[in-house]
């Protein structure tokens, strides 16, 4: 008897390997994709009829907030949401939860699986809170997942980058992604957090201001981090989120930040939040800026992007950039959240409602779907709403709708403030997004970005992770309920309904480093935190089964 | 007797939750506890051999009588099982890890859920309505130039406080540590903290409502960058005394004095609304420090008590979306601060069984309330004794956390820390009992 199974006859996408809704049959062993036998004798143990079905590999979302202290805050300040939003209901096999725009973690890992995504990232947790991000994924089931650790205001990488301590940057950036247990490094907002800590209504202007006490400016970190993560061959180098998210006119320092890059490269996330024109403080003025942004990254392969598409309608906002928390609450006047955790980060969160009769609003709408549009390699533009900032990642099938139905993206437009025309390009692109597109830019693409090498393809060796679907000229209603999801070799959904509810894994990386900054770090420790140097690494041990190291290497 | 010494170790005594301590092992006891203040020793070192320690209780009892770990599950889980409306209470005085399967069981029992921390629901209130400035404590000991303790007093109910977070400990932008800072206590009657403080502000019993309204005006009507406010900012004075106890005249250069800050901090305790005037008083606090970001980088900080209730407040929320108060009855969870506050519904006879984990409501709630919990069939799993163990129906005594077994607690200030297992034991873990309970109600009940 053997344990090979097989998916028959469905349309594959698998645009990793070139393929592009050929007919052929995907084999599956255990957890892992295999190649057909060779021997015509074998059978395979059971079969999924996948004739009329289009089969891609399961969906990978490289950026948002699913877990830790920031998203926790947020589900308990939008307590009134969840109370009226359709909730998830206990089995005889899976959990109760609660929905809005910020899920319980049973609800979000179900969810996720139902949309046919088995893998996503949590995209910005502070080092210290690394043990309740971890216990969280732990009770997200399902998918794979892991998170980026926020580095960009962390007080002993300024001094040591201040210092020009360049060993002492790489070693401690591999000590902390060990400690944390972490995937990657993020950059929020380099240096305007620590300004904001320091001053009231303080952060940055652009990539060379000063920040105090620590003698570094914003270039100087991006530029360390990166360079320090080449060092250490991680999978994910720099995931950036930029100065100045938000502000129109911020297009000139998120140019600065992709020419800062220059050697590097890296990826610079939720891009739509960053691609404004107009002057600063003058929302009248607002405009895109996409045009001359998508230009430089046609232009340098180095470069990627995720959108961080807004949809309209109510929602969440949640930062590591504690003075754009402060920005957003004053500027809707709405409830504030923030929290400074000491030595690492800021914490931003405010209810926010995406208006279509609002031109600002119409614009983040459009400036998103610019992005898609005018980036010419979708290998290097990755899908996202930065969930919930934009929007839900429940929402990644009416932008899939948008970007492979022109019809259906101008009847949108002509319902939203109508002097959006003037300020985007948008009514002009008519480029239309085939299927072998979105498979890129929602699995192919996020899983080569992050190094993952067994994720966003169907050859032999990838995970068995694997979305079926029904297709449909509505691509929205195509997308939004597969017909059968498979996670690590197992049927995990099928219609929407959770069969097996699997654990999922969680994903570190476990770099080497100069064990010697651990002297230095102990006289940090001792002077600043709260939490001794003992307590702060997380071991493997304390952690579930589900960890699991991904190598570091060229 | 051979010695061994652990660093590092947290101690749960308080909500200070240190975790410097280091523990010094022997005849499987702890012999020594370095770094902990006096109740942090008796502690560390009143804690039983392994031996010891399950003699002096059995690992389970039905109605009084010892039993088996075995028999102990199947009696628990039949009695939950047959109820209508089961609770389960308690989680805070244990890891997280305990905390995680607890509501996996409530939500199994389609039961109410609730914790300690509902009776003073109303600061969560805060957060659903004003939102709240805040920091990890380790940001106040580095920058808190201008400290308010709020009808708190730590360094009676937290003796380290002021060493490790606050006061006596330099900061990297203060490195004269107390010279530094500003210190001032508001609150009904001088204390241990105030003692310790630049000034005491005396507050008329029950007007902290109307004397932080009293500053919200005042910083508001302050413009921004100047280093004092506009004159009266439009109160009156004879108002203003009768409302809070004090002349406007303390009020104006208190409210001054926390525009100037670089970075203030405002503690408050996490039990403020149990006095009069609710979530109110909370949600003024909030609000006050939310206006002070005009002028200064200005937090809140509530102080919460001992053990876990912080750890608890997040896995409730992260795997249901709520803190406290929470009924599965209808298959998915609903809250409702006030109606599914357990002492309530026990009061009003709307519970018919429930399952206590690491809590003592027979000892702490109203007389009414407790009183109708004792004569309910009880399930308790407790490192202690109590005295709703000893009326329980089935008691486990299990082993302790952070001297027995490992886990996950959290600060006051949602920083979550490991505890590791310093003396062996005979009786199981919290987490092991709670496993087996929920397996064995997983038979049991209607798929």
């Amino acid at each position: 008897m053997t344990s090979l199974w097989k998916i028959a006859g469905g349309t594959i996408y698998d645009p990793a390997n070139q393929v592009d809704g050929q007919i052929a049959d995907v084999w599956i062993d255990g957890e892992r994709i295999v190649a057909p036998p060779t021997d015509p004798a074998v059978r395979p143990a059971r079969t999924i009829d996948a004739r009329g079905l289009v089969v891609m590999p399961g969906g990978v979302d490289m950026h948002c907030h699913i877990a830790g202290p920031a998203v926790n805050f947020a589900r308990r300040m939008r307590c009134e949401e969840k109370r009226h939003a359709e909730p998830v209901h206990r089995t005889s096999h899976t959990r109760s939860g609660t929905m809005g725009s910020v899920p319980s973690t049973f609800a979000t890992g179900y969810k996720y699986a139902a949309l046919g995504y088995t893998t996503a990232f949590d995209a910005a947790i502070a080092p210290l809170a690394a043990r309740h991000a971890h216990q969280e994924l732990a009770d997200t089931p399902l998918i794979d997942k892991g998170f980026y650790i926020l580095l960009g205001n962390n007080e002993y990488l300024m001094q040591q980058i201040g210092r020009g301590e360049r060993e002492r940057v790489t070693a401690f950036l591999g000590w902390v992604l060990d400690a944390a247990k972490a995937y990657a490094p993020k950059i929020v907002n380099p240096g305007g957090v620590e300004i904001w800590k320091q001053t009231s209504g303080g952060n940055v202007t652009g990539l060379d201001d000063q920040v105090p006490h620590f003698n570094v400016t914003p270039r100087q970190i991006i530029l360390e981090i990166a360079r320090a993560a080449a060092e250490l061959h991680l999978p994910h180098r720099a995931h950036i989120h930029a100065n100045n998210l938000g502000l129109p006119g911020n297009w000139h320092t998120t140019l600065d930040t992709m020419r800062a890059l220059e050697g590097f490269g890296g990826h610079l996330t939720h891009i739509q939040f960053h691609s404004y024109g107009g002057g600063p403080d003058d929302q009248d003025t607002f405009c895109s800026r996409v045009q001359p942004l998508a230009d430089y990254v046609n232009a340098h392969a180095n470069v990627t992007v995720d959108v961080g598409q807004v949809m309209f309608g109510p929602t969440t906002s949640m930062t590591g950039d504690g003075p754009l928390g402060y920005y957003l609450s004053n500027l809707y006047g709405t409830r504030w959240f923030s929290c400074d955790v000491e030595l690492e980060a800021g914490c931003g969160i405010a209810p926010i409602e995406y208006k279509d009769k609002s031109l600002v609003h119409a614009l983040q709408w459009a400036i998103g779907l610019e992005w898609y549009l005018l980036v010419q390699d979708p290998w290097r533009v990755v899908m996202s709403t930065d969930h919930p900032n934009g929007g839900s990642f429940l929402a990644y099938p009416q932008i899939i709708r948008l970007l492979m139905d022109r019809t259906w993206r101008r009847d949108v437009l002509a319902t939203v403030h109508p002097l959006l025309r003037e300020r985007s390009l948008l009514a002009d692109l008519d480029r239309e997004y085939s299927l072998g597109e979105i498979c890129i830019i929602t699995r192919a693409a996020p899983a080569r970005i992050l190094g993952l090498k067994n994720k966003g393809h169907l050859g032999a060796g990838a995970d068995a992770d694997i979305t079926l679907y029904t297709p449909d000229d509505n691509k929205e209603l195509m997308f939004e309920l597969p017909r059968y999801v498979i996670k690590a070799g197992q049927v995990v959904v099928e219609n929407g309904e959770i069969r097996e509810p699997t654990a999922g894994r969680t994903f570190h990386v476990a770099p080497e480093f100069d064990p010697a900054v651990r002297a230095d770090l102990a006289d940090w420790f001792e002077r600043y935190y709260t939490v001794r140097l003992g307590n702060y690494p997380i071991a493997a041990e304390q952690l579930g089964p589900g960890l699991s190291p991904v190598r570091c290497g060229m | 007797m051979s010695t061994s010494s652990l660093a590092d170790v947290v101690c749960t005594h308080c909500g200070c939750l240190c975790d410097d301590i280091r523990v010094t092992l022997g005849g499987g006891r702890i012999t020594a506890a370095e770094h902990a203040c006096e109740r942090g020793r008796r502690w560390f070192l009143g804690q039983l051999p392994a031996g010891e320690q399950a003699a002096a209780r059995p690992v389970c009892r039905i109605r009084g009588q010892a039993a088996s770990l075995e028999d102990g599950i199947v009696a628990a889980a039949e009695i939950l099982s047959a109820a209508r409306a089961p609770l389960v209470y308690g989680l805070t005085e244990t890891s997280c890890e305990a905390q995680r399967v607890a509501v996996a069981l409530a939500d199994l029992l389609g039961a109410n859920l609730d914790t300690p921390t509902s009776a003073a629901g109303p600061v969560g209130l805060g957060l659903h309505s004003i939102g709240e400035v805040t920091a990890t404590l380790g940001e106040i000991a580095n920058r808190g130039d201008v400290l308010i303790y709020w009808g708190c007093d730590p360094a009676a109910d937290e003796p380290r406080h002021f060493e490790r977070y606050t006061l006596d400990r330099p900061g990297m932008f203060l490195p004269h540590g107390r010279a530094d800072r500003a210190v001032i206590v508001v609150g009904t009657q001088p204390t241990a903290t105030s003692a310790a403080a630049d000034q005491f502000v005396p507050l008329k019993p029950g007007a902290d409502f109307a004397a932080l309204w009293v500053l919200r005006a005042l910083v508001q009507a302050a413009p921004k960058g100047t280093d004092h406010g506009a004159a009266d900012a439009g109160l009156d004075p004879a108002v203003v005394e009768q409302a809070t106890g004090q002349p406007l005249s303390l009020w104006k250069p208190l409210a001054d004095r926390m525009r100037q800050a670089h970075f203030g901090a405002m503690f408050y305790d996490a039990q403020l609304p149990a006095g009069s005037g609710g979530s109110w008083n909370v949600e003024a606090l909030l609000a006050l420090v939310h206006d002070l970001n005009v002028h200064a980088r200005f937090v809140a900080r509530a102080l919460h008590g001992g053990g876990n209730p912080v750890g608890a407040d997040n896995v409730l929320t992260w795997q249901t979306g709520y803190p406290y108060a929470i009924n599965f009855a209808a298959g998915f969870p609903r809250f409702n601060p006030d109606d599914y506050r357990a002492e309530r519904l026990v009061e009003r006879g709307e519970v018919d069984a429930a399952l206590i984990l690491a809590a003592d409501p027979r000892a702490s709630w109203p007389a009414a309330a407790a009183e109708r919990l004792a004569a309910l069939p009880l399930v308790s799993i407790d490192w202690r004794a109590t005295a709703t163990s000893e009326q329980a129906a089935v008691a486990f005594h299990t082993s302790t956390y952070g001297i027995h077994h490992g886990g996950i607690v959290y600060r006051t200030d949602d920083v979550p820390l490991p505890l590791r297992p310093l003396l062996a034991s005979e009786l199981p873990s919290d987490v092991q009992i709670l496993g087996l309970l929920e397996e064995r109600l997983r038979r049991n009940l209607p798929q």
